[in-house]
């Protein structure tokens, strides 16, 4: 990997899919494939693309034309196409309201159509990265732009007046000079006719004339269906003649079944069929990681069934997996000189000369999604070609592996993509979906929904990573802060992808590390080895946790340490507003989350300007609080997005710590649908306090040691972050718009464990909270 | 046996110790009502029985046996209880998966205590689980509705 670059691409896409990518026709006919599009747009003199994204170098590209996704029936009803998945952001919502936006349609008339795996038509469709507004709210803006100027082009022509004289005004069409009206229906056919206009001939609508991009007021599109109970999720399809699957999956992973007793499994009323499917060796991407199937008539006979299996396993390579050894090896190693990841100035001399030196560790635990909805998937085969329902982040990835699996050519592969049951980044993994596929294929191609148990989902995921965080600061005499070393000591992602490179990659340290934005001459990030001995995978912002967690921590230790206050000393070590560029000091090109330097700088300004703005909302310093309780601060960049966070604690004589108000500043640009990005925010909020309480998933013998809810806790109602105060900083649509799905959650631990420090004098650096309050 | 499920009366000669979930699920494909633990513990699964608040999860087919089920589907002929109203008052919520047993926990329980305190409303929506996140819209929307109910 080395010695690539990176910039503007998806490593993730790029290196787990490159095959898939050979040979894709980049444009035609009406469909425009826009891997170079941006650029052509600006060339042109367009101003429907205003600033570039990294959109172009993902799979699939981007494409905006609305013969693509948008139509027009004869009643009127505007069907926009959504080709992102939703699991719980507002995908369904966000995006179909700006097309609706930009081409006059009237909400209340609009069908959202989700779009199956088809990144070819579609354009890129992987829902994860906080990636979906902000490579895409450019694209559909100029979509329903083009869907207005194709409708008021009809109009003209029914009319016979020129252009000039149309106008779109809310699901119709205007003659200026007469007050002539004639609505979309009576214009569908007509439109439907007329070409794409030319990217450089249209006009997005000025900002003063949106009716629901920015506003809010769109309640989501699925709202009412969830409410009544007819919303669909991949647990609840079910075609015709639908039998269910259960596996036993290896409780090691690369282990295989060394026997097991089918003819007990099939005793059991209802059971129609046991089989093995093989362990894929590593690097497996997401092939499914082998074990027994047992399909049944409906899902109990099929647990039954596998509880009759009695399966022998031999455990393989990763048996020796021990959170308790591991964790004592990844403090070793960060104690030791790591590999530079960014240099600048002589940390090791200043460290020498340093007044004083603070070193303190930290240690973040594995976690999971813990999807409210476990993973399912159906698949049916008819005349050699595939039918998936899954509920995948990723559908376009999905089709190529389902594919290649079977053996069949992509498009010959449906994959339909049902609502997301939560996400999270585990469902950007279709390991599920390929299982499904080998068992419609043993079943002869019959419809078979696989089914993972809440066990089968916590105990076979793909792990947030395990992270060991070592920063060493040294103070002058003057307790400025003259050195900066971070040491960070993970396993990486990377290795579902390629050969484990047993250290963070340039992706990883993208995700809020090498990006440190702090005003130090001598700084140095390095990593340490760690081997993967479980599948890592990404969860909700990712490698940010356990870099904002030890980053923002020792903000506030430093701040401890020398008297300060926390929110002055952040602001301190900042420094002023301006642009930090590591990219000539970093060992490998910076990754910024795929995206363009120069369209999302590293902006110590806007960093600045979100923890201001939420100490003056939150009061800092000057809310009057009961006995027991403080505040803590943290702020943090992430998915080029800024995020400051308040957290008030409460701590009671027996420790119990309740989290009574968070105050959250976000800056993600000019903000489509601020209702969501509150939602997100409050949604943030709570889970980032059950991975400060409670996420660990740790290992013995190779083995995930937690089942259910019962031993992988959740936060639960009334247990903090009940009221959660988002506060958006006002931007521009010429403010490129960033992410917001996960920017929320980094802050958040550091910031109540800050709190906690202030309300205790306790510092905790090992995530989770537990009982360390009372030990 | 025979159980009534939304008002119609179903047969049923199958296992007798089955979920009554999975029976709801994968035979009378009513999948409002979901899965998400199994075992009791996130309410995903909540349902009426003669009008209280069940895990259908853990309630064997034989607990049912001429007993009246009221699934999400059958909570309101017009999907407008007071519950699901505020529901959407509020756009409560995100992923949506959690929410059909969020509204009939909140039905049932509004039910049975039509003006709770704060308190009451955190420890009887405490069973169930919105891994999204969405307690503060639930717990307001929880409120609003026992105003109306
Ligand atoms: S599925 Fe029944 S309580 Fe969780
Ligand atoms: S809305 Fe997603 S779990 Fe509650």
């Amino acid at each position: 990997m080395k010695g690539e670059n990176f910039e503007n691409q998806a490593i993730i896409e790029n290196v787990s899919r490159r095959n898939m990518l050979k040979g894709v026709a980049t444009a035609g006919g009406l469909v425009v494939a826009a891997q170079f599009l941006p650029g052509v747009a600006m060339a042109d003199g367009s101003q429907a693309f205003q600033y570039k994204t990294g959109a172009g170098g993902m799979p699939g590209g981007v494409v905006w034309d609305p013969h693509v996704f948008v139509s027009v029936a004869t009643d009127g009803t505007v069907s926009i196409v959504t080709h992102r998945s939703e699991m719980g952001t507002g995908s369904h919502t966000s995006l179909p309201m700006a097309v609706a936006d930009e081409m006059e349609a009237d909400w209340s008339r609009v069908k959202v159509v989700q779009a199956p795996g088809d990144e070819q038509k579609y354009g890129n469709q992987d829902t994860d990265g906080s990636r979906s507004i902000r490579h895409f709210i450019q694209p559909m803006r100029a979509c329903g732009a083009a869907a207005r100027q194709m409708l008021e082009m009809a109009a003209a022509l029914q009319w016979s007046v020129p252009n000039t004289e149309v106008r779109a005004e809310n699901h119709q069409v205007v003659h200026v000079p007469s007050g002539r009206k004639i609505g979309y229906g009576e214009l569908a056919k007509t439109a439907a006719g007329l070409p794409t206009p030319r990217l450089n001939t249209i006009t997005l609508k000025d900002p003063s004339e949106f009716r629901y991009i920015g506003k809010g007021e769109v309640k989501i599109y699925d709202l009412h269906d969830i409410t009544v109970g007819k919303a669909m999720y991949a647990q609840d399809i079910r075609p015709e003649g639908t039998s269910y699957a259960v596996i036993a999956r290896p409780p090691v992973v690369l282990g295989r079944a060394k026997s097991w007793d089918a003819a007990a499994a099939m005793k059991v009323p209802g059971v129609l069929k046991v089989f093995e499917i093989p362990p894929t060796p590593m690097p497996a991407k997401f092939a499914p990681l082998g074990g027994v199937a047992v399909i049944a008539k409906n899902t109990y006979a099929a647990i039954k069934g596998r509880e009759a299996l009695n399966v022998k396993w031999d455990d393989g390579p990763n048996a020796d997996y021990d959170s308790d050894t591991f964790k004592q090896q990844m403090a070793e190693t960060s104690r030791k000189p790591g590999k530079m990841e960014r240099n600048e100035g002589d940390v090791d001399k200043a460290l020498a000369g340093a007044a004083k030196v603070i070193d303190r560790e930290y240690y973040i635990p594995h976690g999971h999604h813990a999807t409210m909805e476990p993973p399912a998937a159906t698949c049916r085969i008819v005349d050699g070609k595939p039918e998936v329902w899954a509920c995948v982040q990723s559908p376009g990835g999905t089709r190529g592996d389902v594919a290649k699996l079977l053996g069949v050519p992509e498009d010959h592969v449906t994959v339909h993509v049902t609502l997301l049951g939560g996400g999270f980044g585990r469902k950007s993994k279709c390991d599920f979906a390929q299982e499904a596929a080998l068992c419609s294929k043993e079943m002869g191609g019959q419809p078979v929904k696989v089914i993972w148990t809440r066990e089968d989902d916590i105990q076979h995921g793909f792990y947030h990573s395990v992270s060991y965080q070592h920063v060493t600061a040294g103070l002058d005499e003057n307790n400025n802060v003259v050195a900066w070393r971070h040491r960070s000591v993970s396993p990486s992602l990377m290795s579902n992808f390629m050969p484990d490179p047993k250290r963070e990659s340039a992706l990883e340290l993208g995700l809020g590390l090498i990006d440190t934005p702090f005003d130090v001459p001598n700084l140095r990030l390095e990593t340490g080895t760690a081997p993967a001995k479980t599948r890592i995978g990404w969860f909700r912002s990712v490698n940010n946790i356990p870099h904002a967690f030890a980053m923002q921590s020792m903000v506030a230790e430093i701040a401890a340490e020398t008297g300060r206050d926390q929110k002055d000393f952040l602001l301190e070590l900042i420094g002023p507003a301006r642009i930090v560029d590591p990219r000539k000091d970093t060992s490998q090109p910076l990754w910024n989350y795929g995206d363009p330097f120069s369209t999302y700088p590293i902006d110590t300004g806007r960093l600045r300007a979100v923890i201001e703005r939420v100490a003056q909302e939150a009061q800092w310093g000057k809310r009057s609080l009961p006995k027991g309780h403080a505040l803590g601060i943290a702020a943090h960049r992430s998915f080029l997005t800024y995020v400051a966070t308040v957290v008030e604690v409460g701590v009671d004589e027996n420790g119990n710590v309740t989290v009574p108000r968070v105050d959250t500043a976000i800056d993600c640009g000019f903000c489509v649908n601020p209702e969501r990005v509150r939602s997100q925010i409050e949604g943030a909020a709570v889970m980032a306090l059950t991975i400060s309480k409670y996420t660990n998933i740790t290992f013995k013998n190779g083995r995930v040691q937690q089942h259910n809810f019962n031993d992988y806790r959740v936060l639960r109602i009334g247990e903090g972050a009940m009221d959660v105060r988002t506060h958006i900083m006002p931007h521009g649509i010429e403010t490129p718009s960033s992410g917001v799905g996960e920017p929320g959650v980094p802050p958040f631990s550091p910031a109540f464990f800050n709190a906690l420090y202030n309300a205790t004098g306790k510092r905790i650096r090992e995530l989770p909270l537990g009982d360390q309050l009372q030990a | 046996m025979r159980v009534t499920v939304n008002n119609q009366v179903q047969s049923y000669d199958g296992d007798p110790q089955m979920p009554l979930m999975w029976y709801l699920r994968d035979e009378l494909g009513l999948t409002g009502t979901k899965f998400g633990c199994g075992i009791g513990l996130c309410g995903a699964c909540s349902v009426h029985v003669d009008g209280k608040v069940v895990r259908s999860c853990v309630t064997a087919m034989s607990d049912v046996s001429d007993h009246k089920v009221t699934t999400i589907e059958g909570l309101s002929p017009d999907g407008n209880h007071p519950v699901q109203k505020a529901w959407r008052q509020y756009s409560v919520p995100q992923c949506g998966y959690c929410q059909a047993g969020q509204i009939m926990q909140a039905a049932g329980f509004l039910n049975q205590n039509p003006k709770p305190s704060d308190e009451d409303i955190h420890s009887a929506m405490a069973g169930n689980i919105c891994r999204c996140g969405c307690y503060e819209r639930i717990f307001t929307a929880v409120k609003t509705a026992s105003q109306e109910v």
